[in-house]
């Protein structure tokens, strides 16, 4: 449902960002509590932007899918809920912030824009990304940042806080995919994630790119196939610093934190994996 | 490690010593290196030549010859020549053999066993040079039935009530299969999008990106969201008359594309949005598609994002289980379906999977039509098939079969100067087709090439005309799926059964 210009927000206890009040509107995904469809929503968002309205507000989400497909512009979403799987699929710019977990497969194809997960992400998180950044506060599954791609200033950032599945940037072929390792409890206290820091199939088929992993353990057996493992050189740390700075302020995070555990960054061995398989004769 | 092997040449440079005027030309235009002028005459290393015939056309003097290479090796029926030189290319080098165009086993075609019906005595045949036959379709998904509103008290005042699904026009029942700019030159894109305007039929760009100076043909034009998502942002997906989600394709059901970071100039840089010089390599699958439920996922976020205004459709190769599959895709949203049959071609594919994964499109296109029939579900969805639609006799019986729309990519390489020489991977296509290389692509003229497309559809919309009046049929619609107008008279009867095509006499 449409709700009128200038409606008073109400409050939620994970606010992390300031809303301008006049270009605000609220959207209710389940009025009386009854979730509309995927398609309802997303006509009431493409209502509001032609309305010129740039702050969106989804209240009470519950897995409606494609929550911003293909949407573009300097627009901001709120999502107070849980958006269903493909949330972003497409998008050209705007910032998504949800205020809950993810299902799966956040920011797919995504080409410019930003997405703030304040809570869990799922599987296949930002596939075939061509840009933008996507922020994860805890968890997420398998396959995320699966074929992640960069292209002259396009460059896709994932971030995530805690810790990742297997076949985490499997088929890598550009940007930068950096795992914390951390976890963020209910009341604001920062541990140390006692989960694995990631699963196995490590960066298999990586061609391009890079994955940040602030870990001590032995990740060596984890590796899949093309992906080796360096230490952090001095430019590795430049490319990351921004980031994570970024990244802490988010979510409140000490940056100080960020320092009790070195990172390791997997790399891929050749640009050209599987050059050698294949060959071509008149036969 | 390689550890070469000399494999005996196929072809032979037969050069016209009398004839000829030492004028080089067939040097410089020998993309494979197989000729050059010692000081004294033309000499070829014919290890090399592909015969594609480029130096026998251009030569003035008409002094070349591309002959058979008659050294013999000792003859064995079941070892045959090509048997023999795979296991040699394959005992030197280690690697997966590469192949292009479609699947070249000598694979008896259903098409040819198939026999068309023709009005006599009972029911008049058409004229189509003096009455209409309409070869007219419309692309897209059709409602299950229509329904209206009147108003009581006045007749004027019925309107639809059912809400229509996007839909066009086009003139023909035929289309340009997918071929991507990286597989294909720019000019040989260019003419076939120009083609494709002019003759208001619609052309694929492969999966890989639509550069944007061919935005302006978007209304003729169907673009593939594919495993890499190459090239696939806003402006693709909104400039298109249609989106294809690929699957698959005829020529390597189950594998992914894979184009070579040498091939990657800037030009295709450009188009597939990803940097020069590196490998392009799409993951087998589609990472968010694992089941038909994913791929009712994917289908719907297509239309999200382009709001309910294109066709989005479905574009699997023809496999054993192509039926039930094909029922999975129209159930999930789909549009419209595309079958790619076991010879449809390629720029590169394994050669294992070209020549031996897949089914005939005859089979599946039959196959598929009876199974939507079946479900209710066959008038609702656009069925196009390709994989080996060679010339008009091919498109007018996958009609009679059950497609809506013939597609077909080889006969329209054919027509542009493809000698059919299958070394497309190599990237040297002499004839400008197949290739990056500047000096060659400059070498296909967009207009002449353009002109040769428009003809030839012409000549199969006329001949399928021709088809259509003798039948009696005066409009394509009516032919599909039409299977009691064909019949077979291949050695299997069986096949006659799958297809549900009577056999000749009966
Ligand atoms: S093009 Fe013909 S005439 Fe010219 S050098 Fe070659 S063979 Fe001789
Ligand atoms: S397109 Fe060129 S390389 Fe490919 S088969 Fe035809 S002539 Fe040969």
């Amino acid at each position: 449902m449409l709700v009128n210009k200038n409606m008073i927000v109400e409050k939620t206890k994970q606010k992390i960002y300031e809303i301008g009040m006049d270009d605000m509107i609220e959207i209710d995904a389940a009025p009386n509590g009854n979730p509309i469809d995927y398609r309802n929503l997303n006509t009431q968002i493409h209502g509001a932007i032609n309305e010129n309205f740039t702050n969106i507000i989804l209240n009470n989400v519950c897995g409606q899918r494609f929550i911003g497909a293909g949407l573009q512009g300097n627009i901001e979403i709120t999502i107070n809920g849980i958006p269903g799987n493909d949330l972003g699929i497409f998008m050209d710019g705007p910032i998504i912030k949800v205020n809950g977990n993810c299902e799966d497969q956040s920011g797919n194809t995504m080409n410019h824009g930003k997405m703030i997960i304040d809570g869990d992400g799922g599987d296949v998180i930002g596939l075939s990304s061509r840009g933008g950044k996507i922020y994860v506060k805890g968890d997420v599954g398998y396959r995320v940042g699966i074929h992640m791609k960069e292209y002259e200033d396009q460059f896709p950032t994932l971030i995530i806080g805690g810790t990742a599945k297997d076949f985490l940037g499997e088929s890598m072929a550009g940007g930068k995919i950096i795992v914390l390792g951390l976890k963020i409890l209910q009341d604001g206290t920062i541990i140390e994630n006692p989960q694995p820091i990631c699963g196995s199939e490590l960066g298999t088929g990586i061609h391009r790119g890079a994955i940040f992993l602030r870990t001590d353990e032995n990740i060596e057996d984890r590796l899949g196939v093309g992906a080796k493992i360096f230490e952090l050189s001095e430019e590795d740390q430049k490319e990351i610093e921004n980031d994570i700075k970024d990244f802490c302020e988010t979510f409140n995070i000490p940056i100080t934190t960020i320092d009790e555990k070195p990172f390791k960054v997997i790399k891929p061995i050749s640009k050209r994996p599987f050059e050698s398989n294949y060959c071509g004769y008149l036969v | 490690m390689a550890i070469v092997h000399e494999i005996l040449n196929y072809f032979k440079v037969e050069i016209n010593r009398e004839q000829c005027k030492k004028c080089k030309r067939c040097v410089n235009h020998c993309s494979y290196g197989v000729l050059s002028f010692n000081g004294e005459k033309i000499v070829s290393d014919d290890q090399k030549c592909v015969a594609c015939q480029r130096c026998a056309v251009m030569c003035p003097g008409n002094a070349i010859r591309i002959v058979q290479n008659e050294s013999f090796l000792p003859p064995h029926g079941n070892y045959t020549r090509k048997i023999r030189n795979i296991i040699w290319a394959q005992s030197g080098d280690g690697g997966v053999l590469l192949a292009a165009t479609g699947n070249d086993r000598p694979i008896r075609s259903i098409f040819d066993d198939l026999l068309l019906d023709a009005c006599q005595v009972t029911n008049p045949s058409i004229d189509p040079l003096r009455e209409k036959i309409e070869t007219k379709i419309f692309f897209g998904r059709r409602p299950e039935k229509l329904t209206f509103v009147s108003d009581q008290d006045d007749l004027e005042g019925v309107s639809l009530k059912t809400k229509l699904m996007p839909n066009f026009e086009m003139d023909m029942p035929i289309m340009v299969g997918h071929m991507s700019l990286g597989s294909i030159s720019y000019n040989a894109c260019h003419a076939i999008y120009k083609a494709a305007k002019e003759l208001n039929i619609v052309a694929g760009t492969g999966e890989g990106g639509l550069h944007p100076d061919f935005f302006e043909y978007a209304p003729n034009i169907i673009t593939e969201v594919a495993s890499g998502r190459f090239g696939v942002d806003l402006n693709y997906l909104h400039n298109a008359a249609a989106l294809e989600i690929k699957i698959g394709q005829g020529a390597k059901p189950g594998h992914g594309g894979h184009l070579p970071g040498e091939k990657v100039s800037s030009l295709i840089s450009q188009t597939r949005m990803i940097p020069k010089g590196s490998d392009a390599l799409s993951p087998y699958p589609h990472h968010d598609i694992y089941s038909i439920e994913d791929l009712a996922q994917l289908i719907a976020a297509l239309k999200e994002a382009t709001r309910y205004k294109v066709p989005v459709g479905v574009k699997i190769a023809a496999v054993h289980n192509s039926a039930p599959i094909a029922v999975g895709i129209v159930r999930g949203g789909a549009d419209f379906l595309t079958l790619d049959g076991f010879r449809g071609g390629t720029g590169a594919a394994p050669r294992i999977i070209r020549n031996h994964a897949g089914i005939p499109i005859e089979l599946a296109i039959a196959a598929v039509d009876e199974r939507l029939r079946q479900e209710g579900l066959r008038d609702q969805v656009t069925l196009i098939a390709g994989g080996s639609i060679r010339y008009s006799a091919d498109l007018i019986k996958a009609i009679a079969l059950g497609a809506d729309i013939g597609m077909c990519a080889m006969p329209v390489l054919i027509a542009m100067g493809c000698r059919v020489c299958q070394q497309c991977f190599r990237g040297l296509c002499s004839w400008g087709i197949a290739t990056q290389q500047k000096y060659l692509v400059k070498r296909l003229d967009v207009d002449i090439a353009k002109n040769r497309i428009k003809n030839l559809f012409h000549s199969w919309n006329e001949e399928l005309k021709e088809v259509l009046g003798a039948m009696g049929i005066d409009s394509v619609e009516s032919l599909r799926s039409n299977r009691d107008r064909l019949r077979y008279i291949g050695p299997n009867p069986h096949i006659a059964e799958i297809l549900g095509v009577k056999h000749a006499g009966e």
